[in-house]
């Protein structure tokens, strides 16, 4: 000790030889609040909490000024969405092409079919008759049996009723000889007829065709052609006539327009022949292509291509889409049946995107870039912050003023509203509130001034007990009494000569509470009952990891924001514990 | 003595009469239209009563058809009678439910509390007789840090890295999934692991405010003349700490921890919710967001009943503890 001091003597001595005992610069006289201000540059805690405040107001006012997003901006992303759009397949059935006018329900096609495999010339379904007739491989002509007459037997006679006008006796002649002989068909003016019978009854019937079976698909250059027999059946003959090594360019007649036939790679191309120009009209082939969509319609073009790919085993490829776009297909087999997707750009929210150089702490659920709502975010907290404090400070100083000048039955009525307040239990009742602005669907900018309103409402009596406190002590001190002999009013020696000496401790406590109502509202905010959507509150950051897959996955959304309100809090934390002690000459700092 | 604890009893009874004025007030001035979509809501459940019978009900309960005035004194006529009615959402009496699950919440906030008192006493003891050192320095730094976490946040990491990263607590409930196949010793060991975290994130929020309330009122005991007197006759350095400074400190300390007991029973509303403990503060939580009013009004009612007898006990232990106190 005493060594201690002959050295600080000694060093003393060597600085400042020649300092006199009234030097000036010994007796540096520091005004209160510099000395404050020493004390507390002095705290190292303070000094941090200091920083980190200035850290978080830097980053919400001005980050969110400089950055280059607004606060609920969302961002999309580009990704290929790969659509069902076509499925391909090879035909192995027959296909039916009915005649206008005529029915070909799908019993008889069964029994056609049936016919077809025996090679039977004549089949029937429903008690109606049918014939059939092979064209060409896979292509037969079905024959549905019209009634023209009908007769009864009648002893050796035969009572014969025609239905159609054209015909006559004669006709009626050759059928009942028909009948007499048995035969199955007899012949008039060129055309045969088919007697069938029933008991005593027996009809002649001409033959007319219904339908065509064929296993070839037709494709056509326009939507709105569809089968028609008589083309379909004219073509096939010539698509057959040309496989069995016919001439290589088939023409043929149907309706009044003439058609003309090549075949490339079994797939036969038919166009219109109009003049000298031919018209590009359908295509056949066994493949069936067919768009997922009922909307869209393949071009000739487009089913050629893609059913060469098919047979070239091709997996993706690309072609102009209709509307222009160069859209990427794939093709993808399983037995003989082909699925096409068709690969799509689509624009869709970027949410939870990783953390990346245009995004630095990735982007939340809804597409939002992080740090920028983090920056509002902090905005909100800070502003909510500092007017609910100065809302409590207000109530807190004019009651706590009031009820500690005046003492006896006023002091006593504001204390007991004091602690009414005190004991309203305020987390629940924000919440309550909370859920209550939810049902009533309270717009979000009204429920944060709400939200300020009761926060400060609920967080004044603390104020005001320190402020009454204080002032009970401080009244009766002489520049009390001195005030009073002056004449000065009561509202001026509350609130001109009194509150000015609680100052110290109001900042203290001020300060503190700051702390606490950024910490409450992001507890309300959290919860989801506090500062609401579109705007930003670390709080409500937070509350992402109510879903337990971002919470394990997706760090970047809420680990940032709770160390704001971290930072922040302690930040205030610190500035109010260091202001105390700085304040606080019993701390002999 | 008597006579102050009296008074004192008759003022806290007269503050929680004025108490549940103020939230039976607050209650009634939600817009009516809430009530009549609450009663529109109920009567859509299956099984329910109609609309007009539910919205009858929610007048006569709550004297809404009367004044605000009569309708109070109405229902703290049956609160007194500890008649709440039954809970909206959880469809059984209030008072049925708060008996279910306000254990729960005391287990959590005894033992969090028992664990608090166990670490900060000493921590603050220590950081007072050795001011502004490092360790005074590292237990500031460690109380405002548990002052300022948000409870929800540091809840939410502790499941993530214990829960989830290293698996060794289940994430939610008070029971693990095989708890009905355990022996009654594994039950309560089962019961106790899943309170591990919670009890945690509880100790750590809330141990920060304990700690410098014993190293301020340490340091102010350090700083009186008996202590002086007590150097200056040659004890102990650990006499003088254990002996005279720490029965002084004790005051204040049993004091606040007199005044804490009542709050064991509050529930930590965010902790249980976060946790799925199904203590009185998640249980209300749930009848709240839900707009159980019946629920809520014995919750708000309960909580301010608790912050009073708290302020009560803190006051009477206060004078008793204190023998200078009691001279008045």
């Amino acid at each position: 000790m005493n060594n201690d001091l002959k050295n600080k003597d000694t060093q003393e001595k060597n600085n400042n030889p020649q300092m006199a005992l009234d030097d000036e610069q010994r007796i540096k006289v520091l005004s209160p609040g510099m000395l404050v201000f020493k004390r507390f540059i002095r705290n190292k805690l303070a000094i941090t909490g200091s920083i980190f405040i200035v850290a978080m107001f830097i980053f919400s006012f001005v980050g969110g000024w400089l950055m280059p997003y607004r606060e609920s901006e969302t961002f999309k992303k580009e990704v290929e969405m790969s659509k069902d759009y076509a499925g391909i397949s090879i035909n192995k059935d027959y296909k039916f092409v009915i005649d206008e006018g005529y029915d070909f329900p799908l019993s008889a096609q069964a029994q056609f079919v049936q016919a077809a495999n025996k090679e039977d010339e004549v089949f029937s379904s429903l008690d109606i008759a049918y014939s059939q007739k092979k064209l060409a491989e896979d292509v037969h002509l079905i024959y549905g049996l019209q009634q023209v007459a009908s007769a009864t037997a009648l002893g050796g006679n035969y009572a014969i009723e025609l239905e159609d006008s054209t015909l006559n006796a004669d006709f009626s002649a050759a059928f009942s000889d028909a009948i007499s002989e048995g035969a199955a068909f007899f012949e008039f003016g060129g055309n045969e007829y088919v007697v069938s019978q029933e008991r005593k009854n027996y009809t002649a019937g001409v033959l007319q065709p219904v339908a065509l079976a064929l296993k070839n698909i037709y494709d056509y250059a326009s939507p709105e052609t569809s089968n028609n027999l008589d083309f379909c059946m004219k073509s096939e003959i010539a698509f057959a006539e040309i496989a069995s090594g016919g001439a290589a360019v088939q023409e043929f007649t149907s309706g009044g327009v003439k058609y003309q036939m090549t075949v490339e790679n079994d797939r036969a191309i038919i166009s219109e022949v109009k003049g000298d120009e031919l018209i590009e009209y359908a295509n056949a082939s066994r493949y069936l292509v067919q768009p997922i969509y009922a909307d869209v319609f393949f071009t000739l073009e487009f089913k050629t291509k893609v059913i060469e790919l098919v047979e070239a085993g091709v997996e993706e490829f690309t072609y102009d889409h209709i509307d222009g776009k160069l859209g990427t297909y794939t093709l993808h087999r399983s037995n003989d049946v082909w699925s096409m997707k068709w690969i799509e750009e689509t624009r869709v929210l970027d949410t939870f995107s990783f953390p990346d150089s245009v995004h630095p702490l990735g982007t939340d659920g809804n597409g939002m870039d992080v740090l920028t709502r983090l920056m509002y975010g902090g905005r909100i907290s800070l502003i909510i912050g500092f007017i609910v404090v100065i809302i409590e400070t207000f109530i807190g100083v004019v009651l706590g003023g009031i009820a500690g000048y005046f003492g006896k039955f006023v002091d006593n009525l504001i204390m007991r509203i004091v602690d009414i307040f005190n004991s309203i239990p305020s987390l629940p009742l924000l919440i309550i509130l909370g859920a209550m602005m939810d049902a009533q669907r309270v717009d979000p900018m009204v429920r944060m001034m709400y939200l300020m309103i009761i926060l400060g409402v609920l967080g004044w009596p603390g104020i005001a007990r320190l402020v009454r406190g204080q002032i009970l002590s401080l009244r009766e001190q002489e520049f009390m009494i001195a005030a009073e002999a002056t004449g000065i009013s009561v509202s001026k020696r509350i609130f001109k000569h009194l509150v000015p000496n609680v100052m110290p401790q109001l900042i203290v406590i001020s300060t503190l509470s700051l702390g606490g109502v950024i910490l409450t509202e992001s507890v309300i905010s959290f919860l989801g009952l506090g500062v609401k959507f579109p705007f930003a509150s670390w709080g409500n950051i937070i509350n992402a990891v109510s879903n337990v897959y971002v919470m394990t996955n997706y760090l970047f959304v809420w680990i940032p924001a709770g160390f704001c309100i971290l930072i922040t809090v302690l930040g205030f934390n610190f500035i109010g514990d260091g202001l105390r002690d700085a304040f606080d000459p019993k701390m002999k700092r | 003595m008597r006579t102050y604890i009296i008074k004192r009893l008759f003022l806290s009874v007269g503050i929680l009469f004025l108490v549940a004025f103020v939230i039976y007030a607050l209650m009634r001035s939600m817009p009516t239209s809430y009530v009549e979509a609450v009663a529109r809501e109920r009567a859509n459940l299956p099984g329910s009563k109609s609309y007009t019978e539910w919205l009858a009900q929610l007048n006569s309960i709550y004297g809404l058809d009367s004044g605000v005035v009569k309708g109070f004194f109405s229902w703290i006529g049956r609160a007194v009678r500890g008649q709440f009615g039954d809970s909206w959402y959880y469809n059984i009496p209030v008072t049925e439910k708060f008996k279910e699950t306000v254990w729960f919440s005391f287990a959590l906030g005894s033992v969090a509390f028992a664990l608090e008192l166990v670490i900060a006493i000493p921590l603050g003891i220590l950081a007072a007789r050795k001011q502004y050192s490092t360790v005074d320095y590292a237990v500031t730094v460690i109380a405002l840090v548990g002052i300022s976490l948000p409870v929800f946040f540091f809840a939410t990491i502790l499941k993530l890295v214990f829960s989830i990263q290293l698996g060794w607590f289940d994430l939610n409930g008070t029971v693990g999934r095989y708890f009905d196949q355990l022996s009654r010793w594994g039950q309560l060991l089962d019961i106790g692991k899943h309170y591990v975290l919670p009890v945690f994130a509880l100790v750590i929020i809330s141990i920060g405010g304990l700690m410098r309330y014993t190293r301020t009122n340490m340091l102010e005991v350090l700083n009186s003349d008996y202590i002086r007197t007590a150097r200056a006759k040659g004890l102990s350095e650990k006499r003088v700490i254990n002996y005279h400074a720490f029965r002084n400190t004790l005051i204040p300390i049993v004091t606040i921890i007199g005044g804490s007991i009542p709050g064991l029973f509050a529930g930590a509303l965010i902790t249980e919710t976060l946790f799925g403990i199904t203590g009185i503060g998640k249980t209300s939580y749930d009848a709240m967001v839900n707009g159980d009013i019946p629920f809520s009004m014995f919750y708000l009612l309960f909580l301010a009943a608790l912050t009073l007898l708290g302020t009560l006990i803190a006051d009477i232990l206060y004078a008793v503890v204190d023998p200078r106190v009691r001279v008045n």
